[in-house]
């Protein structure tokens, strides 16, 4: 009984966190964007600063009408949010906050391969919705999608994979507990390449040419509205989320901080994912749009070479220091 | 044709899943299996199921996304098995990037909504028989091989991350590396025949920027119109979704 019970608290406290998490970093957007813009942002909704606008926006989604196109394909048309929201859910459940396995929704034996596979199917929602919008703008961005997506899933593996090699172990809480904090210098090549690869395979600006909305209005998200375009948006979101927690614990030592890391690693794990969440709000800000030559060209010319690089620097320091 | 081929190897491996449990469950305890047990045969119908409207489907589309219920299947499979390096292995491999290449090809060629009247094709018998043929040699060979080997699934992990190393890098090295030396020479093959493709496309004097060897630039073609009807040099994924990228959206419209 108490399994069912501790298993039951975990999954509704990843739950929890997947619902609230990405409403806070989507209204940091909206607050950081503005002020770096000199504007305000939203202030009204909820009273304080306008906390509650992206409450707000979600009972205005859901009252929508929910339209399928005439001539889409219907089923997978419908499909398509969940397909690419659920998985990020589930990357959740294996990213450990804390020291121990009380920290961690399920400690998984092959972590790292799980987060990047389960990853890469949420990109699969997109190429559906791309499809089966039956409309060329949507069709065009699910095939942008499906380019990136190719691109940019290797050198994130490639990163992910240095850091297993320096951990010796693929398992997240397992990388987390060799970590020392020399690692920091010694993988900061993947890190950046791992967090590059990872925004454009959320589609994040400056590598959100598939939903490029002055060639082709949203990509293949275009011909949603209501709840179900609300879903995609809440997953793009939660990959932030998700992104910036892996990128935490693989390459910025999770939980391990200058001091308390035993008692409160978890306030170091929130910190440090909540400083990248702001990294990339701040890229979105900064960077124009990148061409779609551009964007291959950077992945295969650039971080590919960068990361086998980082696995050599990897390997023969591991071999010197064994 | 190569969705034909990965789709003949899905159903073939998930045949080949179906009776290979139905023996263990059966010998090992007929009148009471376990709750694994009963998952397994389960997953292995659905498995079956969705690989053979895979391969039946009118619809291309829907055939791609059934191969990645079957290939989700069977890695829901290993992962009952205690094999959950390779469960996700498959994960990350095949539904990942493999189905989504082939996504990616079938969006950039055609990708009809509703029935493709052309997508039954004549060979079905032969098909079907190279199929039901590979399905029952590799039954054959799979429960002729483990007839004896038993998984401990109470028990620790046997397909952990460990074990499944130690093994390959220890026993399989050498059908390893073969395999690494294999892939490596269909990347060369690869890379010479696009390359060729391009030497030959870019002989003619109209098509002076093929062969320039720089990336092609969206705007280039766009401040130059009449650059905009050269012939299609679409050989490696890069410039091809640019191509796409510059399609007229007319175009687009009519090639659905």
């Amino acid at each position: 009984m108490t399994d069912a019970l501790d298993v039951t608290l975990r999954l509704l406290i990843v739950f929890v966190v997947f619902l609230t998490f990405p409403l806070i970093v989507g209204q940091t957007e909206h607050k950081v964007m503005a002020h770096m813009q000199g504007r305000l942002g939203p202030m009204y909704a909820g009273g304080f600063h306008g906390w509650a606008q992206l409450v707000a926006d979600g009972v205005k989604f859901a009252q929508k009408e929910d339209v399928v196109p005439a001539g889409a394909d219907r089923r997978v048309f419908q499909l398509a949010p969940a397909v690419a929201l659920l998985p990020y859910l589930v990357v959740l459940l294996a990213i450990p906050i804390g020291p121990g396995e009380g920290a961690v929704g399920q400690v998984l034996d092959a972590g790292v391969f799980f987060v990047l596979a389960v990853m890469g199917v949420g990109v699969l929602g997109s190429l559906m919705a791309g499809w089966a919008s039956a409309n060329k703008f949507s069709l065009l961005g699910g095939l942008r999608t499906a380019a990136q997506l190719l691109a940019y899933e290797l050198p994130m593996l490639l990163t992910a994979a240095s850091v297993a090699m320096a951990a010796g172990t693929v398992s997240l809480p397992g990388i987390l507990d060799a970590f020392q904090w020399w690692w920091l210098p010694w993988q900061i090549v993947g890190a950046i390449v791992f967090f590059v690869a990872g925004l454009a395979e959320l589609q994040r600006p400056p590598f959100d040419m598939p939903v490029a909305d002055s060639e082709i209005i949203f990509g293949a998200y275009t011909e949603y509205t209501g709840l179900r375009f609300a879903l995609f948006l809440l997953a793009e979101y939660a990959g932030i989320i998700v992104l910036c927690g892996l990128t935490t614990v693989l390459f910025l030592g999770g939980w391990h901080g200058p001091w308390g890391s035993d008692g409160l690693g978890w306030v170091w794990t929130l910190l440090k994912t909540a400083v990248l969440a702001f990294l990339v709000i701040w890229l979105r800000v900064t960077y124009p749009r990148l061409r779609e030559d551009q964007l291959q060209k950077l992945s295969w010319t650039l971080l590919v070479p960068l990361s086998l690089a980082q696995i050599a620097l990897t390997g023969i320091v591991k071999v010197v220091i064994s | 044709m190569s969705l034909v081929a990965a789709t003949a190897t899905a159903t073939a491996s998930a045949v080949t899943a179906a009776p290979a449990t139905s023996l263990a469950a059966d010998t090992h305890g007929f009148l009471s299996p376990t709750g694994v047990e009963i998952a397994f045969l389960l997953v292995g119908l659905v498995t079956f199921g969705a690989a053979l409207v895979t391969v039946t489907t009118r619809q291309l589309v829907h055939a791609a996304l059934w191969l990645v219920v079957t290939l989700g299947g069977l890695a829901v499979e290993y992962l009952l098995l205690t094999a959950e390096f390779i469960a996700w292995v498959q994960v990350l491999i095949y539904v990942g990037s493999v189905v989504v290449l082939l996504l990616f090809g079938l969006m950039l060629t055609r990708a009809p909504i509703g029935r493709s009247p052309d997508a039954d094709s004549g060979n079905r018998w032969a098909a079907l028989t190279v199929a039901v043929a590979s399905a029952a040699a590799l039954v054959w060979v799979v429960v002729d091989a483990f007839r004896a080997t038993w998984i401990d699934l109470d028990g620790p992990a046997a397909g952990s991350t460990a074990v499944t190393g130690a093994s390959l890098f220890q026993n399989w090295v050498l059908p390893f590396e073969a395999l690494s030396v294999l892939l490596l020479a269909a990347l060369v093959g690869a890379i010479v025949l696009s390359r060729k493709a391009k030497a030959e496309s870019s002989s003619p004097p109209v098509n002076s920027r093929a062969g320039s060897g720089s990336s092609p630039s969206v705007p280039d073609s766009r401040n130059h119109p009449s650059g905009r009807k050269e012939p299609a040099q679409a050989t490696d994924p890069v410039q091809a979704t640019d191509q796409v990228g510059t399609t007229d959206p007319a175009e687009q419209e009519g090639a659905r």
